[in-house]
């Protein structure tokens, strides 16, 4: 066992202030580690999310040392030795407790979001889809929700009255699979622009930097999205096509998504 | 303390409650809403957080993608032949039957499975399935079960009540549910819904072992709230080590390995080198499991000719055979054994197959899975017991209480085979929560609660009066070295009885609590409520152990080395006293699988 100081800061939305620990720790821990040691022997009531410890359920997202990280997939011999770790709660959103903050926000984004709409299925009750179709909204299908990339975006980091107008890396993350979804039935394109607010993304890769599955937010999802988006509207070729009639392969057997309606996620009365 | 309580607590009605916002927590919620009640859920995470997003390989169904010869008659035999036939026959049958049109369904919901090469949804190899039967998608498919629920319910609007943690069940004055009653954990308030039907669906019990697979969440609640409002507990004993956690480093000791590895052609091997497992097919596999590396190796292409790798044994028979040649001292050096997919694959493959496996060990282990052996030994992984219910509307004892997923029981008898979990979530969620909104629908009357308020007001917040001076996180890792020492997955009547000595003390110690600090998001103060359930839910596993005098699936008794017939044809059921501080054990005859079923079963 060694010994590891630390800083983690305290306190609730009406503030709080770093706190200085020195807690024993071992060879091959991670951060969360050391957070559970405090909580166990020091501060039983250190407020911290978490569930799997395993890079899966994205519940521990924390600033260490200042850089959106999980928890528990940071391990404390990427530090110096004898250097203090300072961990403090996810910036971009309200703090309830200590290392805890009110992520009701992306659960609110994520409801305004038209979900999948299938055709119905082959005559034999399967759907077939190609491998290599379906990879494109796997790598999407990776998102953890951590929101690590929804809490470093500065569209809304820097500019709290942002967020009412955009939805965030992590949804436009979910409209791009969802468009590139080889069955689905729907337009979403202008909700994405209008209603998400995809061009208030000035494509600063940030969230990509961040995200600890490794999804290629900006290039893969971000910039093909935007791509779509202006094709619809800009392109004077698809106008005109569509002022004189003629039908755009794009829009083929897809309708425009309807708006979603209100979270269903309740908050404390 | 009686300043704290509260005048006004927030009060809900609705027709079904679903505590648990895992698999079959989704899955019962978007069947009670599709069948018109005004459905809850309450989860004590944040929603897409469950347990279920650890779940790797894939779901078992037989949807004969990859081959033909699969049907439901073939996955019901695997899963009783896994259980070593303690399996509720009922259970396992409409399991078997129902699993692949609940797959489709993901699938209706934005699932993005892999694909063969006729662009079906693709099924891999997993140990003790016939034929590669698990819809996957690489090795993150409970992630992609728990999103496309979850954005599923989100859509249909399903009321989600997040970080808020259900300390206590109501029934009214005829005996039948009538409500529940928690607290966010975000403020620390209370809070209380009246509903006449409650669906459990709160996963296991993990976190009373050390070395485990399982998040926090795994407390056992739903074991214990049904305990308390009267139902019975089944198969307790029955806990499954999966024979492939990491060992190294200490952190994430336990961390599970997916059966995939295996499913997908990794081996286990010793320090000297050797396969062993060729040395340890019991008698009851021998006729389906290949006896010779070549036919081993031969199988992943061909299985019309060859038989199942050893490594692909149910997960019991893997576990005992590692733990065996860990105590031979043909360990690793971190005391596990080795499971090597990189000499047997190709880089590419391995990316493919297995990512998050990849990241995991790059990320905490520093191995680079493609190209070295992974060290790996036994974790605690899964309950198969729980709640004893009606295998076709998951009933419990109690009118108006349901349970599924991991809290039910019966489902998987002795020892669950890989990718029936997540089967299991979503045929049976989609059953209870049927169940449970025909329930509601036909009854009118609903029973206060409000007479109830007030005790289970004062029950939560009794530890903020400090009676004492103990640490609930102490007792936490107290319990968790017990039953790690005692109850783990070798077994002895003296170690076991010493276990329950241990728990009773632990249990002492529970009622000299002491918690710092105030209401709001304090762990602390949860973790001194979770610590009753986890106690009595151990009290349950020991005792049942203990009276089990055989060795079956997930119980292993040292002085009771085979499986007996007779103890083959009971269960043991299990109660709260009458005294309401720890449990009764009673037997109980297994349900007795009708002759059509049982011709399964003589062919070979």
């Amino acid at each position: 066992m060694a010994e590891l100081k630390m800083r983690v800061w305290r306190g609730d939305d009406e503030g709080g202030a770093l706190q200085d620990y020195t807690v024993e720790v071992s060879e091959g821990e991670v951060v969360l580690d050391a957070i559970h040691r405090l909580q166990a022997t020091q501060a039983g009531d250190l407020a911290v999310r978490w569930n799997c410890k395993a890079g899966k359920c994205g519940s521990c997202s924390a600033e260490i040392n200042g850089r959106p990280r999980l928890l528990c997939m940071t391990r404390l011999s990427d530090f110096e030795p004898g250097e203090t770790i300072t961990v403090t709660p996810v910036r971009t959103f309200p703090i309830v407790r200590d290392l805890v903050t009110d992520v009701s926000f992306n659960y609110e984004k994520a409801s305004e979001l038209p979900s999948v709409s299938l055709p119905p299925r082959d005559a034999d009750g399967k759907r077939r889809m190609a491998q290599v179709d379906v990879e494109r909204g796997q790598e999407f299908r990776k998102c953890i929700e951590c929101f690590l990339c929804q809490n470093v975006c500065h569209v809304i980091r820097d500019h709290e009255d942002n967020k009412p107008a955009f939805a965030g890396p992590r949804f436009f993350l979910r409209y791009a699979e969802l468009d590139m979804h080889p069955l689905d039935t729907h337009d979403r394109r202008e909700l994405a622009q209008g209603a998400a607010g995809l061009g208030m993304c000035n494509i600063t890769k940030c969230c990509t930097e961040v995200c600890p599955e490794g999804i290629k937010i900006t290039d893969n999802a971000i910039i093909p999205m935007k791509e779509r988006v202006v094709d619809k509207k800009y392109d004077p070729l698809v106008w005109l096509g569509t002022k004189i009639g003629i039908r755009n392969k794009d829009n083929d057997g897809r309708e425009a998504a309807p708006k979603q309606k209100a979270s269903p996620v309740k908050r404390p009365r | 303390m009686a300043d704290n309580i509260e005048q006004n607590i927030e009060k809900h009605q609705y027709d079904v409650v679903v505590i648990g916002a895992g698999g079959s927590g989704l899955r019962a919620a978007i069947a009670a809403h599709d069948a018109g009640a005004k459905t809850a859920i309450v989860t004590k995470s944040l929603l897409g957080k469950a347990h279920t997003v650890m779940a790797e390989g894939g779901i078992a169904a037989a949807m004969g993608n990859r081959w033909p010869e699969d049907n439901w008659e073939v996955h019901f035999r695997d899963t009783m032949r896994g259980g070593k036939m303690l399996n509720n026959w009922r259970m396992a049958q409409l399991h078997a039957q129902e699993a692949p049109e609940r797959v489709q369904e993901l699938e209706d919901w934005g699932a993005l499975f892999d694909r063969t090469d006729d662009g079906l949804i693709s099924q891999r190899d997993f140990g003790g399935h016939r034929y590669a039967r698990l819809a996957h998608v690489g090795d993150r498919t409970g992630l992609e079960m728990i999103r496309t629920l979850q954005q599923r319910a989100v859509e249909l609007g399903i009321d989600v009540f997040m970080e808020c943690t259900i300390t206590e069940l109501f029934k009214g004055d005829d005996g039948a549910i009538s409500g529940a009653f928690g607290y966010w954990r975000e403020t620390g308030t209370f809070i209380a819904f009246e509903a006449p039907s409650v669906v459990l669906a709160t996963g296991g019990i993990g976190k009373s072992f050390k070395v485990t697979s399982n998040s926090w969440e795994y407390t056992g609640d739903g074991h214990a709230l049904a305990l308390r409002a009267g139902a019975a507990l089944i198969n307790m004993e029955f806990v499954q080590f999966h024979p492939t956690g990491m060992v190294w480093p200490p952190s994430v000791k336990g961390l599970l390995v997916t059966e995939s590895v295996r499913g997908d052609g990794g081996i286990l091997k010793n320090s000297e080198g050797k396969r062993f497992m060729f040395d340890y097919i019991p008698e009851f596999f021998k006729a389906e499991t290949a006896d010779t590396v070549e036919e081993a190796d031969r199988w992943y292409d061909d299985k019309k000719n060859n038989r199942r790798p050893p490594e692909l044994l149910p997960r019991d028979e893997v576990a005992r055979a590692i733990n065996s040649e860990i105590k031979a001292g043909r360990g690793s050096p971190h005391g596990g054994i080795y499971l090597d997919i990189a000499s047997r694959r190709s880089p590419e493959f391995i990316h493919k197959r297995l990512p998050s496996m990849h990241h995991q060990f790059k990320e905490l282990a520093d191995v680079d899975i493609t190209k070295e052996p992974m060290e790996i030994g036994p974790t605690c992984h899964y309950v198969m017991g729980g709640v004893e219910v009606d295998p076709d509307t998951e009933l419990s004892g109690i009118q108006g209480l349901y349970a599924v997923g991991e809290c039910s029981g019966g489902m998987h008898g002795s020892n669950r085979l890989g990718g029936n979990s997540l089967s299991d979530l979503i045929v049976f969620g989609k059953r209870a929560g049927e169940a449970a909104a025909a329930r509601s629908a036909g009854t009118s009357a609903r029973s206060s609660i409000d007479g109830h308020l007030a005790a289970a007001e004062e029950a939560a917040l009794a530890p903020f009066d400090p009676k004492g001076d103990e640490n609930a996180y102490t007792i936490q890792a107290d319990l968790q070295q017990t039953m790690n020492d005692l109850v783990g997955i070798i077994r002895t009547a003296d170690e076991l009885e010493q276990s329950l000595k241990e728990i009773e003390q632990l249990k002492e110690r529970a009622k000299h609590l002491k918690v710092e600090g105030a209401r709001p998001y304090n762990p602390g103060w949860h973790l001194s409520i979770d610590i009753h359930n986890m106690l009595l839910v151990s009290e349950c596993i020991a005792k049942a152990a203990l009276a089990r005098q055989e060795s079956r699936g997930g119980h292993t008794r040292d002085d009771f080395p085979g499986p007996d017939p007779v103890w083959g044809a009971k269960n043991l059921v299990l109660t709260l006293n009458s005294s309401g501080d720890g449990v009764d054990l009673a037997e109980k005859p297994l349900p007795v699988m009708p002759d059509e079923l049982k011709k399964f079963f003589e062919e070979k």
